[in-house]
């Protein structure tokens, strides 16, 4: 009975954090899409499913502002006709939408959702590798658009894969290189360990208190905050929103990956990308905006008035910064026209790929100088070296620009 | 000899090439527009008669038919003048110029004794099938005892197609008494 106990734990933990928190709010964010869309454009959105009390002979249906949209969603993607074209890879066609949905919820096993309920942590697995899993796992979303776009046996569909997997890898360096600043800081790659570290000493790019207010953060400040743009965009690049959705781009390419999927498939696809969604959001807020913590020294007090619930509220403050951070891409969505396709790669590999570098060697530089380990000439040999670096790094990228017009401006030899 | 004007596209200034700030604007008026919604304010929504979610007019709940057009063609009626009697003398000039065939008329004599037995005619039968009719009130042109008329109903609904068939009863229920247009029947005058 006794070794029973970790693994009801564990179980609980999956089911609470999986099902009952993550598939209802990817659920929902999809009605947030609609009526923020809808709002921006001046218009209503969904505003009617509700409880068909007419049906039962009442005289009118509840409607609680058409918040049981996605459940009606769900229902038709279920009952619709699951169709598979005859000249698709069987295999690979039933293959791809698990691809895409699977890494996303795997992904959010690390993400710390709140500090501690009676003891236990409320992180599913709490790794000492957090990010690096995050990474590995969302590089593997990759093979199911390209997948689905390749065995749709289709045009469309193999373009729509195809940029896909070129934008996910390009930008997969830039998130990756942006994030080592971070994680230079913390010197720690459990995510648990981060925000609890955060929560005591400033928020990443907010840091107003505890050691927050030392010198070397204030000048970090700067290299964390380059970070936190680049890695935001570059999650918007990664799970395919807007200003970069052109995988799925359905001005040039119908619908993209998922052209030739219906039904409960494709259902498997669009909510993949909103979970893939939740986790970048999830991670950034981790990363940079301090996860579950309150911030300006209240979590001490947090710990001490609620004892044993302290994790609850945390749970809730991070749920907080994760629906703002999803209204913010849903933002971000109907604001921005869609990039061309060259200004993408021109983006990730010529300004994010060089500034994130850039930003890392900073990053160390300031580190080093405040830890006191350098003299005032290796100090200014270190500075001289990422004045070199940066300047050589600009010149690289301006060329590569310059190449890339020049090859826009001269029609293609054939 | 036009005058040509040569144009210059005008070149992207540095804080344009940026992007960042000119994206941030966006959000600006983006977010404008979602808080005006939110709070009943959305721009022309007075001028729509919406409820300001939006500038949408949420049909069932507000309707427009205050602000109907006189000419506005609706389902076609029957009319009775101001003695109640039926205007309709069944010519069928209607049911030949219908041109998805939506009327059918059944003519009837009047008969003799009847008060207005010497008007001579008039539908034993008169259905239109709203499925098949398109509001085009040719009907109405072509009348020429001003019988029939394309009302402001536009809410023509049914559960089934022989709901969906108005006859004699119901037009004369729609169109209801016109009063003060031709009276060549009428002894009064």
């Amino acid at each position: 009975m006794e070794s029973l106990i970790p693994i009801i734990i564990i179980l609980a933990k999956v089911i609470g954090i999986t099902f009952v928190l993550t598939l209802p709010i990817i659920a929902y964010s999809v009605y947030a899409e609609r009526r923020f869309a809808a709002v921006i454009q001046d218009r209503v959105g969904p505003n009617r499913t509700g409880i068909p009390l007419t049906i039962f002979g009442f005289k009118k249906d509840i409607s609680f502002f058409g918040l049981l949209q996605p459940l009606a969603d769900g229902l038709k993607f279920i009952l619709k006709e699951d169709f598979v074209p005859s000249h698709v890879n069987k295999f690979f066609f039933w293959l791809a939408p698990a691809l895409t949905m699977v890494p996303a919820l795997v992904t959010l096993s690390v993400v710390p959702f709140g500090s501690t309920l009676f003891g236990e942590k409320l992180v599913i697995a709490d790794a000492s590798v957090g990010p690096l899993l995050i990474f590995a796992i969302a590089s593997l979303s990759v093979y199911g658009i390209t997948i689905a776009g390749w065995a749709s046996n289709n045009k469309y569909s193999f373009f729509g894969g195809v940029r896909s997997c070129a934008q996910m890898i390009s930008y997969e360096i830039a998130l990756g290189l942006s994030v080592i600043p971070v994680l230079m800081h913390f010197g720690d790659l459990n995510l648990s360990n981060i925000v609890a570290e955060q929560a005591k000493n400033g928020w990443l790019i907010l840091p107003l208190w505890g050691e927050g207010l030392t010198t070397e953060r204030m000048l970090l400040w700067i290299p964390m905050i380059i970070s936190f743009f680049i890695f935001t965009i570059s999650i918007f690049a990664e799970t395919n929103r807007m200003p970069f959705d052109l995988p799925e781009c359905e001005t040039e390419l119908v619908g993209g990956y998922h052209t030739e999927y219906s039904s409960m498939k494709f259902a498997l696809f669009f909510l993949g990308e909103y979970a893939a969604m939740i986790v970048g959001s999830a991670l950034i807020v981790t990363l940079f905006l301090g996860g579950w913590s309150i911030g300006f020294g209240a979590d001490a007090w947090v710990f001490e008035t609620f004892g044993d619930w302290a994790g609850l509220i945390h749970l809730g403050v991070f749920l907080a910064k994760l629906v703002a951070f999803i209204l913010f891409f849903i933002l971000i969505r109907w604001t921005v026209p869609r990039f061309r396709y060259d200004q993408l790669m021109k983006l990730g590999w010529v300004v994010f790929f060089e500034a994130a570098l850039i930003n890392i060697l900073i990053a160390a530089l300031i580190m080093t100088y405040n830890r006191g380990q350098l003299s005032n000439i290796e100090l200014a040999g270190a500075t001289a070296g990422v004045v070199i670096f940066s300047v050589v790094m600009f010149y690289i990228a301006k060329s590569l620009d310059r190449m890339l017009a020049s090859d826009a401006e001269t029609p293609a030899k054939s | 000899m036009a005058k040509v004007t040569k144009l210059t596209r005008p070149e992207l200034s540095k804080s344009d090439e940026v992007y960042l700030i000119g994206i941030f604007k966006g959000t600006l008026v983006t977010l404008k527009h979602a808080f005006k919604s939110v709070f009943g304010k959305s721009r022309g929504a007075e001028s729509l008669n919406s409820t300001g979610l939006g500038v949408t007019m949420q049909y069932p709940e507000e309707k427009w038919d205050d602000e109907l057009p006189e000419y506005y063609r609706g389902a076609p009626a029957l009319v009775t003048d101001e003695q109640d009697r039926e205007r309709c003398v069944s010519c069928q000039l209607c049911e030949f110029i219908c041109p998805p065939k939506a009327i059918q008329i059944i003519p009837g004599e009047i008969p003799e004794g009847d008060e207005w037995a010497k008007v001579e005619k008039r539908p034993k039968e008169f259905d239109i099938d709203m499925i098949r009719c398109i509001y085009c009130g040719l009907c109405e042109e072509v009348c020429p005892e001003q019988a029939i008329y394309l009302r402001k109903d536009y809410a023509i609904t049914g559960t089934s197609r022989e709901e969906m068939i108005h006859n004699k009863e119901r037009l004369y229920e729609i169109g209801g008494k016109r009063v003060g247009l031709v009276n060549k029947w009428n002894d009064l005058k």
